[in-house]
């Protein structure tokens, strides 16, 4: 009778503290369980039509930072400065992705705040960035140069950010 | 002003609260005559916590920005209706209507309950008591609606469109009294263990309880569901959602309190196992009710949770549950039951044995991703498909079961089985071959609903015949159980539902429908702008043209978008539209379906609550 | 065994008039996917961008002839299982599809053992 006992009481005890555990825990959902993964390959058009820009086209760069961004988009004007900064990294170049935009819309957004991206490619309708496991706007993806995934941002990038990139890609010459 | 007033009240009950734990406590050891100042204590407690409740709608109604409650989820322009509605619509406010419950069952227990033991009576009234001091003082150290804000804002926060329609607004209360309302058979539980009074006697003073709250239980889902069909947009009434499973988990127990109640007040059988259903219900609600407002699971049900709050609950129900396991340990003993195979206990045994599967599923969907994101840390989804896929198979022969468990004769009378078999079996032919096929599985659910619904409705016909009904209300909560899974089904296999974008002036063929998007037309109203858009769905078979308009409602307080579905109920089918814009462009996406039986659906859920409606009431005579 | 018989026939016969399963209906695994941005909506009721942007993604994948599984795989690689309202069978999930069944089958024991009792207690 005891072992039942003691039994029927461990149970609700386990599932309680369970419970008190998850109180504390509470995160929102993101995509950081991506970490370490390898981006698919992919095909996408630059936004003058012109080229065709591959997956393995990146893979000259010691490290790339992939950013989806639209000139409709709030946030992304937030994040521009630190796309700027970025760019001055010389182990860095910057693939700008434009998310269900207008080309000219796109255009002036740059001219007005500057144009951070080595790399301008398109996303018309928003099916590449299911490829990359994108699910905002703006989102920006850091790869090294075998395209595997070292970090993810969800949403604009902050200062906080912004250092973790830099100090990420000096001490890993 | 009114801050002080529900203060003070709230002050007042804490203390006649004690009292009453004091005096009943004392009056134990002497239970010869209940003490008239229980009664009397009991009766303030009730004014007081009535009185708290209107002065919260009162500040509701006035909006009194002052009080934190009406400052977050009120606002000036919001119509009367839903500003007294919004009062039980939020965290606190709701809370306060908990206690409503808790006290008013403990006053009226102390008062209906004639025939009962005083002891019994007592301590019922004792641990009812603890329960409302746990609750009172939660609400008043952590989630007090009559909080302070000074100074006083001078316009409110607003309440969430969605919430603001009249089915949202009773559906609350009508679970209060179910699953709050099982606080009392869960102190008479332990209190029947402690005062040893037991069997028969014990069955019959909760059955009315029992029936009470189950009935409300059963509306108040409905309703819910009601709302979530016609309000929520996306054409469904059940998500499996966590707030959804929260009230459904109770209702499994109480069904199986219900039926098992039967057995101990007929044969004396089953005590121990009616005492578990009995702590479980009440332990399923505040569970439920940790899970949605703790924030330890994402819902769709919008109470803002708060860890504290979790916190807190989580600490009541840890007492609630070792001490109701200590005292059922410490008090319950061994049973020897002998049953016979074919006899109404085994089958009572059996619909507790599938009540008891329903609610472990239900139970387990519900709280597995919490397991699996602290122990793992990986998020997982559990949603419709789990549930579909584990329950639905069982219930056929729970349909199977339910018909043939009011007919003990049925070993004897096989060729009727057979026979209503066979007439089962040759409708749902009939169903697939002047419509369509549909899955095994489907044809199965349609074929023993069918056979639950026929021999249903030969009981009711031989009752009428004879003149006597004494199993009515049991014949129309199964009759409306098997007539629901029947109509579910039928409209799970016959749904129609397309998804296509279309721009102003836009026809478009498919099935046999045709649908031509008229126009678009802007409107401001008391707290909203709307854009409606004007469609005609013609129907190619019947020629008839129906006009639906679904809107896109933008809110400033809060501000919030909402999607109106154009709703056209009819008796064999409902037409639903939802629209929404693509962003940055003129082109709408639509959403069309065509629900049969929508209102068959609702109907015989509403027989299975009437069922027990109709207990009540001949229990009154 | 007539019975058995009669009920071994209705069987078989119902599944001869059981439909198979069709081509993938969009629809059906529009339901089966959470839309991650909203506050508990599957994609096929969610009018979100995210939630757009994935049917086509579904689409194209139909059109080039995938099966659910393979969609519902890739999907879950880019974005983790939480997004499949159906829990994947595998070690993480394992109890939470085989107890429901343990319950059930616990409980039918507990039944045939009550109503076999009779048997044991019935000789003195």
């Amino acid at each position: 009778m005891n072992v039942k006992n003691i039994f029927l009481f461990i149970l609700p005890a386990f599932i309680l503290i369970t419970f008190f555990l998850a109180l504390n825990k509470n995160n929102e959902y993101n995509t950081q369980n991506l970490i370490g993964n390898q981006l698919s390959d992919f095909e996408l058009k630059t936004l003058d039509n012109e080229k065709i820009i591959r997956s393995s086209d990146l893979k000259i760069n010691k490290f790339t930072l992939i950013n989806f961004w639209a000139s409709w988009c709030a946030p992304c004007r937030t994040e521009h400065n630190y796309l700027i900064l970025l760019k001055k990294q010389k182990q860095l170049k910057i693939l700008g992705i434009n998310f269900k935009d207008k080309k000219i819309q796109a255009l002036n957004f740059l001219e007005e705040l500057g144009n951070p991206y080595y790399y301008l490619a398109k996303d018309k309708n928003g099916k590449a960035s299911i490829e990359f496991g994108v699910y905002g706007i703006p989102e920006s993806i850091l790869i090294d140069r075998n395209l595997n995934i070292i970090m993810k941002f969800i949403g604009p990038l902050n200062e906080e950010d912004y250092k973790k990139i830099i100090q990420y890609i000096n001490n890993n010459e | 002003m009114l801050s002080n007033i529900g203060n003070s009240l709230i002050t007042i009950n804490l203390f006649l609260t004690l009292s009453i734990i004091y005096v009943s406590a004392n009056n134990l050891k002497n239970y010869k005559v209940i003490s008239s100042r229980l009664f009397k204590l009991s009766l303030y407690q009730t004014t007081v916590t009535i009185m708290s409740f209107f002065t919260l709608i009162t500040g509701f109604i006035i909006s009194d920005f002052s009080l934190t409650a009406v400052f977050q989820n009120s606002h000036t322009l919001k119509p009367l209706f839903y500003k007294i509605s919004g009062s039980w619509g939020n965290h606190e406010g709701s809370l306060l209507l908990w206690i409503n419950v808790l006290v008013i069952f403990s006053y009226l227990f102390l008062l209906l309950n004639k025939k009962s033991n005083n002891n019994y009576k007592i301590l019922t009234l004792l641990i009812q008591n603890i329960l409302i001091f746990g609750f009172l003082l939660f609400l008043f150290a952590n989630s007090n609606p009559f909080s302070l804000i000074v100074p006083a804002p001078l316009e409110g926060m607003g309440l969430n469109p969605i919430l603001q329609d009249p089915a949202l607004a009773i559906h609350p209360p009508m679970l209060y009294i179910g699953f709050v309302g099982s606080s009392i058979y869960f102190s008479a539980a332990i209190s029947s263990l402690l005062s040893e009074y037991k069997g028969k006697s014990f069955a019959q003073s909760i059955r009315p309880w029992v029936l009470v709250s189950w009935s409300f239980q059963t509306l108040g889902i409905i309703i819910g569901s009601i709302w979530a069909y016609y309000e929520l947009g996306w054409g469904g009434f059940w998500f499996w959602d966590p707030v959804e499973n929260a009230s459904l988990m109770p209702w499994f127990a109480m069904t199986a309190l219900l039926h098992s109640l039967t057995v101990l007040q007929n044969k004396n059988a089953l005590y121990s196992w009616v005492i578990v259903l009995c702590l479980s219900t009440f332990t399923l609600s505040v569970t439920g009710t940790f899970l949605v407002r703790s924030g330890v699971l994402n819902s769709v049900h919008t109470f803002a949770s708060d860890p504290s709050r979790g916190l807190y609950i989580l600490i009541f129900l840890s007492l609630m549950i070792f001490s109701s396991l200590f005292i059922y340990l410490k008090k319950s003993t061994n049973e020897n039951y002998r049953l016979k195979g074919n006899s109404r206990e085994t089958f009572i045994l059996v619909n507790n044995w599938f009540m008891a599967f329903f609610l472990f599923t239900v139970l387990i969907g519900t709280v597995y991703p919490i397991f699996t994101e602290v122990i793992s840390n990986t998020k997982i989804s559990v949603g419709p498909p789990f549930y579909n896929i584990v329950i639905i198979p069982i219930i056929i022969p729970f349909l199977f079961f339910m018909a043939l468990a009011p007919n003990l004769q049925w070993t004897k009378k096989v060729f009727t089985l057979i026979i209503i078999l066979a007439l089962a079996s040759f409708l749902n032919l009939v169903i697939i071959y002047f419509f369509k096929k549909y899955s095994l599985l489907s044809n199965l659910i349609v074929i023993s609903s069918i056979f639950l619904i026929i021999y249903s409705a030969k009981d009711l016909l031989s009752s009428l015949k004879n003149k006597s009904f004494p199993n009515l209300s049991r014949i129309f909560s199964h009759l409306g159980f098997g007539l629901l899974i029947f109509f579910i089904s039928i409209n799970h296999n016959f749904t129609i539902e397309e998804d296509f974008n279309l721009k102003v002036g836009d026809k478009k063929k498919f099935e046999n429908y045709s649908i031509h998007f008229v126009s678009l037309k802007t409107d401001k109203k008391q707290n909203y702008k709307s854009i409606t858009g004007i469609f005609n769905i013609n129907n190619l078979n019947s020629l008839s043209t129906k006009e639906l308009t679904p809107e896109i409602r933008i809110y400033s307080q809060p501000e919030t978008l909402t999607y109106e579905a154009s709703i056209r109920s009819g008796l064999t089918h409902d037409l639903y539209l939802t629209m929404s814009n693509i962003s940055r462009t003129n082109i709408y996406n639509i959403k069309f379906q065509k629900k049969p039986f929508m209102l068959w659906i609702w109907i015989s859920a509403i027989m299975i609550s009437v069922g027990g409606f109709l207990r009540i009431f001949k229990n009154e005579r | 065994m007539n019975k058995l018989f009669l009920i071994f026939w209705l069987y078989i016969f119902t599944f001869n008039i059981s439909a198979k399963s069709a081509n993938i209906n969009e629809i059906e695994i529009y339901k089966n996917l959470r839309c991650l941005v909203c506050q508990g909506q599957s994609i096929a009721d969610s009018n979100s961008e995210f939630a757009q942007t994935i049917k086509l993604v579904v689409k194209d994948k139909i059109k080039e002839g995938k099966s659910k599984e393979v969609i519902y795989e890739f999907l879950a690689s880019k974005y983790g299982d939480w997004i499949l309202y159906r829990p994947p069978l595998n070690k993480t999930n394992f109890l939470l599809w085989s107890i429901p069944y343990l319950v059930l089958s616990l409980g039918g024991l507990i039944i045939l053992i009550l109503t076999k009792k009779r048997k044991n207690t019935g000789n003195n």
